[in-house]
């Protein structure tokens, strides 16, 4: 079926609006189902055994005695889950992250797994498990890793990208470089250059939810897989690939998901729980704990960034540089390359390098996390831009006003950019009275902006219309944060029938076809364009059916607002024929009728965002307070806008933990000390103030009703605007995250004592 | 290990259970009872995903043994509705989308529902600080805030 | 014929051109014309690569039609939260 994405400009009736989620009272009332809360007749408890060290061989493990625990019904090692992934690097390390086989390489990396009656035999199993390690020397810093000293992670690995091709192994996997121009004579031109080092630490996506899934083999071959995830469909592809299944044999329901943000779209517990099921020959539920949570999955990068950045007199950006070195754990990833893709996308530049290198550690392995790498980039950036605009002398907004990207200007990854939004934001900023509020003493204003890509991908959706003219919307993207909602609202409004006779539900992998993920902002602009799809094409049933009912040609038969109508004036005694009342003839007409679509949902228009925040620095301890913050972003269409906001708000309240309190810290040991959510402090309700939220809506050309993504953007920016303020309120630049009391305060007494 | 008999009243139902003497409330609320509306997000009383009322005080279920709700009142999230009727808590966090993925909403209408019984006006600070004890990653708060906010204001004028 | 930019690493791949130029109609044209001209990219396009034409980012949809002088880039496939 043909289908039109391109923008066509509307008035809409149902979209824009905000009605309750549909999924709304389960979730109020404790009646939705998560991952844990589901359970299968005579299932198992498994578990996962850990190792405790950054760096091992994994000479032997001996399972004997736990095996002989009376109620213990599997145990597994890498040995049960052999290699089937026939080259493909990426699913290797993918089995091996899953369960190590030849070396732990990180504190928490799985290394065997129990299935037993109940979790206390199941423990008592993890204890009877013999490993025998030898530990080698390890590395968890990015540029300590980086050294020609550096231990080695993976003496496979030849750095990827070089001009010569390497004759040593190496920590960095590959060098990717981004930009156009000619930086040296960029920097030529400038009477001003700002260059300074920054580095952010390692955090986690911190989804309330952990992981957990119940896992059930057959012996005829087939299974089920009920899971918290963004994505469904990858997971059985992944579970198949590794387990040796037939993609179409194993079901994978997707639970109501308690967070992701890039977390769930890998899997980490799903293919050992499968195996251990196929092993025991009962259903297995394994769910995590916090800390391997925080041990074993997740996190972002931690990285460290130069930046150079050169402008003339008038404020014009000559040129400018970034190198990014980004841990990737102890698996090649491309997290520096996204970071040197993103770093300068808000600017037109003329000359602009930027050079990323991919750093392994002995940390989990990297996973997405809300626009992944791009709020590092971001941070150095936004800090070197805001430093420059003052030894300018000139506003950071008029600045970045001065220098920002527009239609038409190649952006410092490559392509041409079409009509973009990061213009408006900035002139929203300057005009929003948050920059005119007085501030007082010890307290600083900063702003920054930031970029995300966004992404279409692979979708379908059928769109089922019951005899009773109620609807049923089959989507196959996980809902995180509010989607059912708003697709409903595009499928009542091309229907052009009222919401609540819509029910939208995420179909499992048996009863719709392959989606990719919920991920890359990609939910509500890939499966409304779908939906929009599957209900023109219902539409166009309608119109056969109300001309069959008539008895007239169906060219002549229009839709308007849920009806059809016949064109023409020999038509004038024909009433028009409602959605419910040509749904209860179908069984007369040609049976059900309904409306499907399956496409690549493509040219997901690129989102700016820009944020103001007002922080208040103590300082005699280097305590920080949010006082105020705005945010201002592109959603191209707020389709929901109380859920968009929601997008806004939660990617700011993330990035203000980040950019405050949030990382990983690991002893000389290799081991993660803070594996809790008391130790590894996430934003409570008393840290933070109301969020403000301004929405933007500059079409999306690609995309019927010029949606846009909107769920990563709002996390790039934070980082950048928070340590502007705290810089401004203490006097001296920030250039380490997280901010916290004790590095604020280390700054301080270095700017007094220098 | 042998179990341990307890009687005790969830919602106002008297309910008995055996559970281990080292079984968490939330374990048996959720393994035993079928009750999966509080949840487990850490085990260690750091996150209030597991909030319930213990004879009118506000825990989480993961820091309570089963054993010790002997002879007491608990109260659930789904204890809150009135039949098919929302608490107004439940009511306005649904009108001012307080909820994103909605795991740690069970937690925060418990722990909402509590301020409220003991401060029916309560100020912004008052509530955040009330609430602090419950993490949610998706909302940045603010909605979360209003909606308790909006619920008081409802609820003192009933 | 449309002149194709190739990010870095592909670059050198290419026998160090950041720039080719390939007659194909569409998407997948161009993708077997890369691959047969410069086999060391062939691993690269099976792994997935997108495809920006005039500005708009594709994933490896085939059929997208490739419009006479139009400005293409090839990226790498990205990850998302």
């Amino acid at each position: 079926m043909n289908f039109d994405p391109r923008y066509s400009g509307r008035n809409f009736t149902s979209v824009g609006t905000r009605p309750i989620r549909p999924d709304g009272v389960d979730k109020v009332t404790g009646r939705a189902r998560y991952g844990a809360d589901f359970n299968m007749a005579g299932q198992l408890v498994g578990r996962v055994l850990r190792s405790p060290h950054a760096h091992a061989t994994i000479r032997k493990i001996d399972t004997s005695k736990a095996e002989k625990l009376a109620g213990v019904k599997a145990v597994i090692t890498a040995a049960d889950l052999p290699d089937l992934t026939d080259g493909d690097a990426a699913m290797y390390d993918i089995l091996d992250n899953c369960m190590a086989r030849k070396k732990a390489l990180y504190d928490g990396h799985a290394v065997a797994a129990v299935a037993a009656v109940d979790a206390r035999t199941a423990r008592q199993a993890l204890k009877l498990i013999e490993v025998d390690y030898e530990v080698l020397p390890h590395v968890t810093d990015v540029d300590e890793a980086m050294k020609h000293s550096a231990p080695l992670i993976n003496d496979a690995i030849f750095t990827e990208g070089l001009e010569q091709k390497p004759v040593k192994p190496s920590n960095v996997t590959k060098r990717t470089q981004y930009g156009h121009g000619d930086i040296h004579e960029g920097f030529g031109q400038a009477d001003f250059v700002v260059e300074r080092s920054f580095k952010t630490e390692q955090t986690h996506q911190g989804y309330i939810e952990p992981h957990a899934c119940v896992a059930n083999v057959s012996s005829d071959g087939t299974a089920d897989l009920w899971v918290c995830t963004q994505g469904h469909f990858v997971y059985r592809q992944h579970c198949a690939q590794l387990l040796g299944m037939e993609a179409s044999k194993l079901r994978v329901t997707s639970s109501e998901i308690g967070g992701g943000f890039g977390g769930k779209t890998h899997v980490w517990a799903e293919p050992v729980a499968l195996a251990l099921s196929r092993k025991a020959g009962r259903p297995v539920k394994l769910v995590m704990t916090r800390d391997e949570v925080f041990r074993a999955s997740g996190p972002t990068s931690a990285t460290s960034i130069d930046v150079r950045i050169g402008a003339r007199k008038d404020g014009t950006i000559t040129a400018a540089e970034a190198t990014l070195r980004y841990s990737c754990g102890p698996y090649a990833g491309t997290w520096a390359e996204i970071g040197a893709m993103t770093a300068f996308a808000c600017y037109k530049l003329e000359n602009v390098r930027t050079v990323g290198y991919e750093v392994l550690v002995n940390r989990p392995k990297t996973a997405a996390y809300r626009a992944p790498s791009a709020p590092m980039a971001a941070f150095a950036v936004e800090s070197a831009v805001d430093e420059l605009a003052k030894e300018i002398g000139m506003d950071p907004v008029e600045f970045r006003i001065r220098n920002a990207a527009q239609e038409g200007t190649r952006s410092s990854y490559g392509p041409v950019y079409g009509p973009i939004g990061i213009g408006p934001t900035l002139e929203a900023v300057k005009n929003h009275p948050h920059m005119k509020a007085p501030l007082g003493k010890n307290q600083g204003r900063g702003m920054a902006c930031g970029f995300w890509f966004n992404f279409g991908g692979q979708t379908c959706t059928d769109l089922n219309i019951g005899m009773d003219g109620s609807v049923s919307l089959a989507v196959g993207t996980v809902d995180v944060g509010g989607s059912r909602a708003s697709l409903s609202l595009v499928a009542a409004e091309e229907l052009g029938i009222p919401y609540e006779q819509i029910k939208a539900v995420v179909a499992d992998t048996s009863s719709l076809g392959y989606n990719d993920m919920t991920d890359g902002s990609r939910g509500t602009f890939s499966s409304s364009m779908a939906t929009i799809s599957a209900a023109r094409n219902a539409i166009k049933v309608l119109r056969e059916r109300a001309a069959q009912m008539w008895d007239i040609p169906v060219d002549d038969v229009v839709w308007e607002k849920g009806h059809a109508i016949a064109k023409g004036e020999k038509y004038d005694n024909l009433a028009a024929l409602s959605l419910k009342e040509i749904a209860a003839a179908s069984g007369k007409t040609g049976g059900p009728i309904a409306g499907h679509s399956e496409l690549v949902a493509d040219g997901a228009g690129v989102s700016f965002a820009t944020h103001i925040c007002d922080i208040e620095v103590d300082p005699e301890t280097g305590s920080t307070r949010v006082l105020r913050y705005t945010v201002v972003q592109d959603a191209g269409k707020a389709v929901h806008p109380t859920y968009v906001e929601g997008q806004y708000q939660g990617g700011a309240a993330q990035g203000i933990g980040w950019a405050l309190n949030e990382e990983y810290i690991y002893g000389k040991d290799g081991r993660l000390q803070n594996p809790g959510f008391l130790d590894y402090r996430i934003p409570v309700c008393s840290d933070l103030p109301m969020i403000d939220t301004q929405i933007l809506e500059i079409p999306n050309p690609n995309h019927p009703y010029g949606v846009r993504g909107v769920g990563e953007t709002s996390i790039v920016p934070p980082l950048a605007a928070i340590a502007n303020a705290v810089s401004n309120a203490a006097g001296v630049r920030m250039t380490h995250i997280p901010m916290s009391p004790p590095r604020i305060l280390a700054a301080i007494e270095a700017e007094r004592g220098g | 290990m042998a179990g341990v008999a307890v009687s005790t009243t969830i919602n106002g139902d008297n309910v008995e259970f055996l559970c281990q003497p080292d079984e968490t409330l939330l374990d048996v609320l959720r393994d035993r009872l079928g009750l999966t509306g509080a949840k487990e997000g850490c085990g260690t009383g750091d996150c209030g995903a597991c909030s319930i009322i213990l004879d009118d005080r506000l825990v989480c279920s993961c820091l309570v043994l089963g054993a010790e709700a002997e002879g007491r009142h608990v109260e659930t999230i789904e204890g809150m509705a009135h039949g098919d009727r929302l608490h107004p808590l439940q009511q306005k966090f649904l009108e001012h989308a307080a909820l994103q993925c909605g795991v740690c909403t069970p937690g925060f209408l418990m722990a909402a529902k509590d301020l409220l019984a003991k401060n029916p006006d309560p100020t912004e600070e008052e509530i955040r600080f009330g609430l602090a004890g419950n993490l949610c990653r998706c909302t940045g708060y603010d909605k979360i805030v209003r909606a308790v906010q909006d619920a008081a204001s409802v609820m003192k004028g009933a | 014929m449309v002149e194709v930019t190739l990010w870095g690493s592909l670059g050198a791949i290419a026998g160090g051109k950041s720039k080719v130029e390939i007659e194909a109609k569409d998407i997948r044209e161009l993708f077997r014309k890369l691959a047969e001209q410069y086999p060391g990219l062939e691993p690269y396009i099976d792994r997935g690569i997108a495809v920006a034409i005039d500005g708009t980012i594709y994933r490896d949809t085939w059929s997208k039609e490739l419009p006479e002088g139009a400005e293409i880039f090839l990226l790498p496939r990205l990850a998302g939260g």
